[in-house]
């Protein structure tokens, strides 16, 4: 069976789902949440170089690209508010980022 | 294949604060601690240097350069003169309150300024590569400004919040990009437009994108139910920067829903009007009345930007020039009001102090009759009241909201702005009524205090004679159609 389109963005969308639920329902880690964000900017990517394959356009490989930098330039920053972070509280626990509510 | 050079005069204000962001990062390195205000003012420099540039480039007509990626039109011209004169607002109010806090350094600068080209970027965009960029470039920065002040618990957790929820509204808007790119098989703004008028574009595919891009945009806007970031970011980073985000951002955000939903995605507005119509409402009616319960002035006005946001919402659901106008009018006139209330508390902090409480406020009056009768024009701006410009930004959105025969929505927003208006008068009366629980003096530069001054009495002229500003929105949106 040749591997058609939808097969590539149901594995996309599957992909995006693991990481959305992965955002939400981690309580325990934040490097955890930085991998669930690396792996939707990854989901992203999937889609558009399926995208760009099928259409015969290679303008969507090209922003896969950029997002690829753009991705890591956000985990460097990312992992730096953490280190930050880490300072502050000691910890890097999702649930003692509490403190400031209303 | 050929080789086409591109039209270098339609980017010059970007390639001049590229240049210039450069310059004082060189620069700030070989100066010491005592002369930082050299890259303060390099700074200020260079947005006046971009300010000038922008206004010997513009032209009447759209130049489109850079293989049609990068647009230079009157509204990005416009737009764009908005955003240098609010970031050079945040930083002479912020001045006294970064060197008070050790945050008086280059890299404030730096990242403030390469925030704005982020903006600039966004506002002038006419690619879905481009606007993500931009929208990642300012974000970048705006993460960094506010763990600048690391010491603080508050301002870190606030920093990383705004990361990761910032980086999954970045998550759904690619994703919606990617759904769009798919559906109609171009990047290029006008190419989408095209594909869809053509009924060339997969429907489905397409509604089903712009769902994840109307989501990505709402969290970017802090529109309900999109809108968790917003009170924590206000109140947890420093003012200063709070001051930042809640200015400029805004501006770039209104170019970004127009440049996305207007001209790209124009043909299916049937489909995205709905959702903004949901998004309006619920921001109204919830930031509004979530405020009422704040006790912190911060967050206060962070519930006030949800509210006033659902407002900006109205103008660009009517789906028409006349309701994009009223938006951009609406988007200016809500910064400036911003730019006074932030640079209130900036003018009221001192050394060890965040005037950031809403009882920090009391008997304003009696401290200085002068501040609270500023802080009053403030107050009534946001609100809504006459003769203040928040008056007629309001009376033009809701009124572009009838026109299209939502009168159920106009009654909605005018129920919304009268419950606002509690808790904004509550601050008047803190001002007045009440006495006052401290009689420190106000220190302040004289530049700051003026500035302050002028920017208050600016949303009394621009509310008594709102014609001219109206007239340049109008006219900007109208010739780069």
């Amino acid at each position: 069976m040749p591997i058609s389109l939808s097969h590539y963005l149901v594995l996309g969308a599957l992909l995006f789902a693991i990481s959305v639920v992965g955002i939400f329902l981690n309580r325990r880690n934040l490097i955890i949440l930085l991998m669930a964000i690396e792996l939707m900017l990854l989901a992203v990517n999937l889609n558009f170089v399926a995208f760009s394959h099928f259409l015969g356009d290679p303008a969507g490989q090209v922003f896969v690209f950029f997002i690829l930098t753009v991705a890591a330039a956000e985990s460097a920053i990312g992992l730096a508010i953490l280190v930050v972070l880490f300072r502050n509280i000691g910890g890097i626990d999702v649930n003692e980022l509490g403190s400031l509510k209303g | 294949m050929n080789f086409a050079v591109p039209n270098l005069y339609a980017v010059a204000p970007e390639i001049f604060l590229l240049g210039a962001v450069l310059a004082i990062l060189v620069v700030d390195l070989f100066l010491s601690d005592g002369r930082r205000h050299v890259s303060y003012w390099l700074t200020q420099a260079a947005l006046a240097g971009a300010f000038l540039v922008t206004l010997g480039t513009s032209e009447y007509k759209s130049v489109h350069t850079f293989s049609n990626m990068v647009v230079d039109d009157q509204l990005a011209d416009l737009l764009k003169l908005c955003c240098y004169l609010s970031v050079s607002l945040v930083l002479f109010y912020s001045r006294d309150y970064l060197s008070d806090r050790g945050l008086f350094r280059g890299e404030f600068f730096v990242l403030a300024l390469f925030g704005l080209l982020g903006m600039m970027f966004m506002i002038s965009a006419n690619n879905l590569l481009i606007l993500y960029l931009g929208l990642e470039v300012m974000s970048l920065a705006m993460y960094a400004m506010i763990a600048l002040r690391r010491d603080s618990r508050p301002a870190v957790e606030a920093a990383m919040k705004y990361f990761v929820l910032g980086a999954l509204a970045s998550g759904l808007l690619l994703y919606g990009m990617s759904m769009i790119y798919g559906a109609t098989g171009s990047l290029d703004l006008n190419k989408i437009a095209y594909a869809i008028f053509a009924r060339q574009a997969n429907g489905m595919v397409l509604v089903f994108g712009l769902v994840f891009l109307v989501s990505g945009i709402a969290f970017k806007l802090g529109a309900v139910p999109y809108h968790m970031w917003v009170p924590d970011v206000y109140q947890g980073a420093p003012t200063a920067v709070t001051l930042f985000i809640g200015s400029a951002p805004k501006i770039a955000a209104f170019a970004f829903v127009i440049r996305l939903l207007v001209f790209g995605l124009q043909p299916v507005v049937g489909e995205w009007h709905m959702m903004l119509v949901i998004l309006a409402v619920l921001s109204m009616v919830i930031g509004n009345l979530t405020a009422i319960a704040q006790t912190n002035l911060k967050r206060m006005l962070a519930y006030s930007t949800i509210a006033n946001m659902g407002f900006m919402l109205l103008g660009v659901l009517a789906g028409n020039p006349q309701g994009y106008s009223a938006a951009l009018f609406y988007t200016v006139a809500y910064v400036l009001a911003t730019l006074a209330s932030f640079g209130m508390i900036l003018l009221l902090s001192r050394q060890g102090f965040e005037a950031e409480e809403l009882d920090d406020l009391k008997g304003l009056n009696d401290r200085s009759p002068w501040y609270a009768f500023v802080m009053l024009l403030v107050m009534f701006s946001l609100a809504g009241i006459p003769p203040t410009i928040g008056f007629y930004a309001k009376l033009q959105v809701i009124s572009a909201v009838v026109n299209i025969g939502y009168i159920w929505l106009a009654v909605v927003a005018v129920v919304a702005s009268l419950i606002g208006a509690f808790y904004y008068l509550r601050v008047i009366k803190l001002m007045y009524f009440d006495r006052a629980a401290d009689q420190a003096p106000i220190l302040a530069r004289g530049d700051s205090r003026v500035l302050l001054s002028l920017n208050g009495l600016a949303l009394l002229g621009l509310g008594i004679l709102p014609g001219g500003l109206m007239y340049v929105c109008t006219r900007a949106l109208e010739m780069s159609f």
